[in-house]
């Protein structure tokens, strides 16, 4: 039987869907706009028997994570921004050594400090990571409480299906709203559940090792690397479409700008425009397929996000082989408004877009 | 007398200099735990440098951690792991430079977890850079004139600073002699029994030679630590909470 909806915060679904997927280990670092996460989880990781911890730095936070996930638990780890970009060498290494983990950003603004704002200002640290060598993780982009607690949920199937990081991407406006919600029930995950973990090796076993060396015990790493992250695009394109299929001029949004988006696209239809939006919810693998089948007099596309320099507009390209124009409509400290987009698409009807 | 390898131990080449200490402890570590009955349930989380090697030379399952950062690996691995014996086998840079931050909070919170610290007074596997531990006047590849106090500061003496803290265990061993091996060996099966009684965190460091990056002789390299080393790093116990539970 299905559970009645609660009220929740963005953040509070995160903690409380990771719990229910079987995560009983978090190891994170106070940092606005995500701090209800860790506070959440200091006392409901008590109630469900797993383990919390409030480490020293965004460092100790990942790199403990590192031995949680190695030693085959469901592990957590969040932050936002500036503290996130403190976790790029863990994911790198993680990455290397292939071990399942989840890890949440929940977005802020620019580069630095930037402030505590909403924001969507992670796209290119979460899709083309901070961190060094060749990687890529899984990025899940929700745009409401309930996404957030259904992606998280399935989040640590990913993670473990291919062992290897997956990034939740939320923004601050996401994590503080409370809307109703809608929670998974509860699982349990069986810490001894891996053959590659380390559990101790029995007496004439061959011992397992976690390396983060990232070719080691493999014989041909460079197929092995490539096939990975091919399954992974081949298989993981998730996105949303939206009257696409008649439309002249398709936003495309993910995140808190989505919700933007779909009034536009609404109003807009009201009045006579054909628009239409894609959402991309894995923001890599960047869902390209959403672009592979487009109307016969699409104009263009408008990229709607909360940063200044259009950080996604280079994947909405690579997507339509750079065939169409591509107008950017971005914010900072504000959220973006659905009347902008509209004038933005009659503009680009009437041949004045870029 | 009958010398005897411990099982544990996985004879494929090493990749170690002669003279070097990072052979004699994994040695000792099997020896420990496979006399604690441990050998299926001991994890150790190893470091980015040169002690890491010993992943290949032992029979127990390890996880390599970023630079810095394996006593919260292994934290990390202890916290969902409570049955087993967690140890992190990490260099003098790593516990005192980068991780000195881990260093200090792992033993704040008095984690029930075992670190081993070599302290070999250089960055070894970088060629032999100048480290916390670098005693006055050393020459090294980055303190060419010799460390001195006024331009690089005072070698860093963990019994200085974690003997002030109610963690389960500190203590410093050596390899210099076969007597001192020893004694570094009842040092080292001592944190261990105190993660296993859940008394908290123990570190043991361990005066460790580098011929190599000394520009000594194995020999000469024991003679130094006996002469110079332990003349400023004291050997012994410093903390000892005597079975009290964490």
């Amino acid at each position: 039987m299905a559970e009645e909806k609660v009220m929740m915060k963005g953040n509070e679904a995160l903690a409380e869907a990771a719990l229910r997927a079987g995560c009983r280990f978090y190891s994170g670092y106070p940092i606005t706009p995500q701090t209800e996460i860790l506070e959440y989880l200091s006392w409901r990781m008590d109630e469900v028997g797993g383990e919390f911890i409030q480490t020293e730095s965004e460092l100790a936070g990942v790199n403990m994570l590192y031995g949680a996930a190695a030693a085959g638990a469901r592990a957590l780890t969040s932050s936002a921004g500036p503290g996130f970009a403190l976790k790029q060498e863990g994911i790198s290494y993680l990455c290397a050594a292939d071990l399942p983990a989840v890890l949440i950003d929940v977005m802020r603004i620019g580069n630095g400090l930037g402030d505590i704002a909403q924001g969507q200002g992670d796209y290119w640290q979460l899709t083309r990571g901070g961190g060094n060598g060749d990687y890529r993780t899984i990025v899940l982009a929700p745009n409401s409480v309930q996404e957030s607690a259904d992606l998280i949920y399935g989040a640590f199937d990913l993670a473990e299906k291919y062992v290897h990081p997956v990034i939740i991407a939320s923004d601050a406006a996401i994590g503080q709203m409370m809307e109703p919600v809608e929670l998974p029930p509860m699982k349990e995950h069986d810490i001894d559940s891996y053959d590659w973990s380390v559990k101790g090796c029995k007496t004439g076993d061959v011992q397992r090792i976690i390396s983060n060396v990232c070719f080691y015990g493999h014989k041909n790493y460079e197929e092995y690397l490539t096939a990975k992250y091919r399954e992974i695009e081949k298989n993981e394109q998730r996105w949303e479409s939206i009257c696409t299929e008649d439309a002249q001029v398709i936003v495309v949004a993910y995140g808190i700008s989505s919700r933007v988006a779909r009034e536009a696209v609404r109003n807009g239809r009201k009045k006579g425009l054909r628009i239409g939006m894609i959402r991309p919810i894995t923001l890599w693998p960047y869902p390209v397929r959403a672009f592979e089948k487009l109307p016969g007099d699409l104009k263009g596309f408008i990229s709607v996000e909360m940063n200044i320099l259009g950080q996604m507009v280079d994947d909405i390209r690579l997507a339509t082989d750079a065939k169409y124009p591509i107008e950017f409509y971005g914010t900072f400290f504000d959220v973006p408004e659905s009347e902008r987009i509209i004038e933005l698409a009659e503009q680009m009807l009437q041949g004045q877009g870029e | 007398m009958k010398l005897k390898a411990p099982e544990t131990i996985t004879f494929t080449t090493s990749g170690f200099c002669p003279g070097c200490g990072h052979g004699i402890a994994a040695r000792l570590i099997a020896e420990i735990v496979e006399e604690m009955g441990l050998r299926e349930d001991f994890i150790p989380t190893v470091d980015v440098a040169c002690g890491a090697l010993n992943m290949d030379a032992w029979r127990f399952d390890t996880v390599m951690a970023a630079h810095g950062r394996p006593i919260v690996t292994a934290i990390g691995v202890k916290k969902v792991r409570k049955d087993k014996l967690s140890a992190a086998y990490i260099g003098d840079g790593a516990a005192y430079a980068i991780g000195m931050a881990e260093t200090m909070h792992a033993a704040l919170r008095n984690d029930n977890v075992t670190v081993i610290v070599m302290n070999n007074g250089v960055f070894g596997m970088t060629g032999g850079q100048m480290a916390p531990t670098t005693l006055l006047g050393q020459k090294t590849t980055s303190s060419p004139g010799g460390r001195s106090a006024k331009k690089q500061g005072m070698p860093f003496d963990v019994a200085k600073v974690l003997g002030q803290l109610p963690i389960a265990y500190l203590a410093r061993g050596s390899l210099d002699s076969p007597a001192a091996v020893e004694k570094t060996k009842k040092y080292i099966k001592k944190g261990f029994e105190k993660q296993m009684n859940g008394e908290g965190f123990s570190l043991i460091e361990v005066l460790a030679p580098c011929p190599t990056n000394w520009g000594l002789s194995p020999v000469e390299s024991l003679k130094h630590i006996r002469e110079k080393t332990r003349a400023y790093y004291e050997v012994g116990e410093f903390v000892d909470r005597k079975g009290e539970q964490a």
